[in-house]
């Protein structure tokens, strides 16, 4: 008698014993030593004692890390909503292209995934810095605009004043943006693609336009890819390191600098453990969230 | 009827894909107040039709003009036609009167007068009560008189159905098409449906256009399309038909005779033909309209009256029998190994045990019975 898999305790125990054992051994066990170190002390240099202290957690939420904690928030927030601005337009465009043309869009917007983060990244330093292209292209428009003016007999506009588009709060918006837009598109345009044509047609039946049909019909029926694409845009962009540590300015840094700080620098590992942790914490508030806005809507599913 | 204008008309209308021609030059109208069917198999065209009068597509070349004017630049939120769709295409996110209410809300009509007349359309659907529900609480006959509300609530010229019963259980559908015809004399709105089911066509519509490959076959009545088919593709699918290929051997004015090597009778029709060129021609004729004889050794072949002796009369051999309560179906093996389809009422309750299988028949038909075919 065929028996489903599931059912058969060996095969079960196979097929999950590996993936379980690693996970337990190489994510649970080192998250589990972390969360440890987040009730310590640090005793000498490498030497770290637990205690059960809650000290780590009462800094953690002190003025100056509650600041920064809130201006991850506030740029990981600005983060998706303008990749939900930009990507939701970019989704639609993708859904209604022709198949051929849709497989093109789709490796257009998966091609940055395939790039390091780094070369991306110092790709953006070299089109924004100050020598950079932007400047370089801007440079020349305003001394063709000068030599325009000259020609006409009007007054010299003066030198070119590059733009300072690096190491600032824009930059790191900017390449934070750039870096989760495929993440924000993706679950968008596959809650698109899935939606029924013949609703949008119905709507356009009934005498409504395009735009009330799309914020009617189409945005509602796309809340669900809505929401797991803000929520997955939203996360990575709340822990994002690189874009601020390289992009920002000294007023620029979000809270995986300052953890990255105390591992290393400062050499706190409690404290830097109890900064991580209070950032899991608000990704699960996140998740919860979002678990909670799926199950009250469910005919949008 | 004829006198007016109709309210709709398509003229010259070719749909190209590509290099897929799906209507090729299709002309026709429809009166106001008629339940017009488009009828066909499935890729005849039928839906590209109803598209384009929604305006979802855009003709290749051709005209479309409702109460005369053109709406070929119409877009189609301002036309006044509305659509059942044939998946319902139900909002899933509002629940049934929102639903109702969304083309109201689109023509700004005043909220007081809204609620009253989606109220009206959900009675008129037999709904009323279940507008506070949301979609996934409805069966699915449910689902589709939302749809048929939603599209009435807007009183639109003409209503546009997309194969409305085809998603519906048998016994549902017999209910629904009863509903259809009521409440299309109820509301008085012209109906343009879509279909490949030649049943519900004759059930439901005053007239019908019969569609193949992209090609208008015949727009006629009901009874026109099965009594009167105009073409081979016609009279096969309406109903079912027993098609005799076969010659004109007699052709006067007031009768005609059809010689076919299928048969090894004359067929006998009691009127001439017209049109024919002298070439081939086929007599087809409905299974209903042939009478099952017995056929005792030596008897002679029977005679319905209006035919000469030995016309219109086939000896067969039962071969199959088809029992279906309320009438039977016999396949007749004839001289040749042909079979014909014969249908019988079971009038009384032992009527089905008169012909047995293997029992030697007659087969008999009135001369006015059969079909002339000229393609």
């Amino acid at each position: 008698m065929e028996v489903s898999w599931t059912k058969a305790k060996a095969v079960f125990a196979a097929a999950l014993g590996p993936p379980l054992f690693w996970l337990v051994l190489f994510f649970l066990v080192p998250l589990g030593i972390v969360w440890a170190y987040s009730f310590g002390r640090n005793v000498g240099l490498t030497e770290i004692s637990f205690t059960g202290t809650f000290a780590n957690y009462a800094r953690a939420i002190e003025p100056l890390y509650l600041k920064i904690f809130i201006k991850s928030a506030w740029v990981a927030g600005l983060t998706t909503g303008l990749c939900l601005v930009v990507g939701f337009p970019v989704a639609l465009a993708i859904t209604f292209a022709s198949e051929k043309a849709k497989a093109w869009l789709l490796l257009l917007i998966m091609l940055p995934f395939w790039t390091n983060l780094l070369i991306r990244t110092y790709a953006l330093i070299a089109v924004l810095r100050t020598e950079g292209y932007i400047n370089m292209s801007l440079g020349w428009l305003w001394h063709g605009g000068g030599m325009v003016a000259a020609l006409l007999g009007l007054k010299p506009i003066g030198d070119f004043q590059p733009l300072e588009l690096l190491h600032n709060n824009f930059a790191v918006i900017l390449g934070l943006v750039y870096v989760h837009l495929p993440f924000m598109v993706l679950p968008l345009y596959s809650a698109l693609d899935r939606l029924d044509r013949s609703l949008l047609e119905a709507s356009l039946d009934l005498g409504a336009g395009q735009m009330r049909t799309l914020f009617r019909i189409v945005v509602p029926l796309a809340l669900p890819g809505i929401a797991s694409g803000v929520l997955i845009t939203f996360i990575p962009a709340l822990g994002a390191y690189l874009t601020p540590d390289l992009l920002g300015g000294p007023d620029s840094q979000m809270i995986a600098n300052v953890i990255e700080r105390q591992f290393k620098r400062a050499n706190d590992w409690p404290f830097g453990a109890a900064l991580s942790f209070v950032l899991m914490y608000l990704t699960f508030i996140a998740i919860a969230i979002q678990a909670l806005m799926s199950r009250k809507s469910p005919e949008a599913r | 009827m004829s006198d007016k204008p109709p309210i709709i008309t398509f003229e010259n209308i070719t749909k190209r894909f590509g290099k897929m021609v799906a209507v090729d030059n299709v002309s026709l109208s429809v009166q106001e107040g008629e339940f017009f069917s488009l009828l066909g198999p499935s890729g005849c065209g039928k839906t590209t039709l109803l598209r384009m009068l929604a305006g979802f597509e855009t003709p290749t070349e051709g005209r479309i003009l409702i109460d005369g004017q053109d709406i070929s630049a119409v877009p189609p939120n301002k036309r006044p036609v509305n659509m059942v769709f044939q998946s319902y295409a139900v909002f899933p996110h509002m629940t049934v009167a929102d639903n109702v209410a969304y083309g109201l809300k689109v023509d700004r009509v005043p909220a007081a007068e809204r609620k009253r007349r989606v109220e009206e359309a959900l009675e008129l659907v037999q709904l009323g009560g279940l507008g506070a529900r949301k979609p996934d609480q409805l069966s699915g006959g449910q689902r589709q008189r939302v749809a048929l509300a939603r599209a009435l609530v807007k009183r639109p010229r003409v209503l546009l159905l997309d194969e409305p019963l085809s998603a519906l259980d048998a016994k549902l559908r017999e209910q629904m098409r009863t509903e259809l015809s009521t409440l299309q004399e109820k509301v008085g709105i012209t109906f343009i449906m879509v279909t490949h089911d030649q049943d519900e066509a004759l059930a439901l519509a005053s007239r019908c256009a019969v569609m193949n490959r992209g090609l208008l076959q015949q727009v006629a009545s009901p009874n026109d399309l099965y009594e009167f088919p105009n073409s081979r593709f016609v009279a096969d699918f309406i109903g079912t038909v027993n098609l005799f290929e076969g010659v004109l051997a007699v052709d006067e004015p007031d009768h005609a005779v059809i010689k076919s090597p299928d048969v090894a009778t004359d067929i006998f029709l009691d009127h001439g033909v017209t049109g024919a060129s002298g070439g081939v021609i086929w007599a087809a004729l409905r299974p209903e309209k042939i009478e099952l004889r017995k056929r005792p050794d030596g008897s002679v072949a029977p005679n319905l009256g209006d035919a000469p002796q030995g016309a219109n009369a086939l000896a067969g051999v039962i071969r199959h029998e088809a029992y279906l309560g309320g009438e039977s179906i016999y396949e007749v093996e004839i001289e040749g190994g042909r079979r014909i389809k014969v249908k019988r009422t079971n009038l009384t309750r032992w009527d089905q045990e008169d012909f047995a299988l293997g029992e030697a028949v007659w087969l008999c038909w009135h001369a006015c019975s059969p079909a002339v075919l000229l393609s």
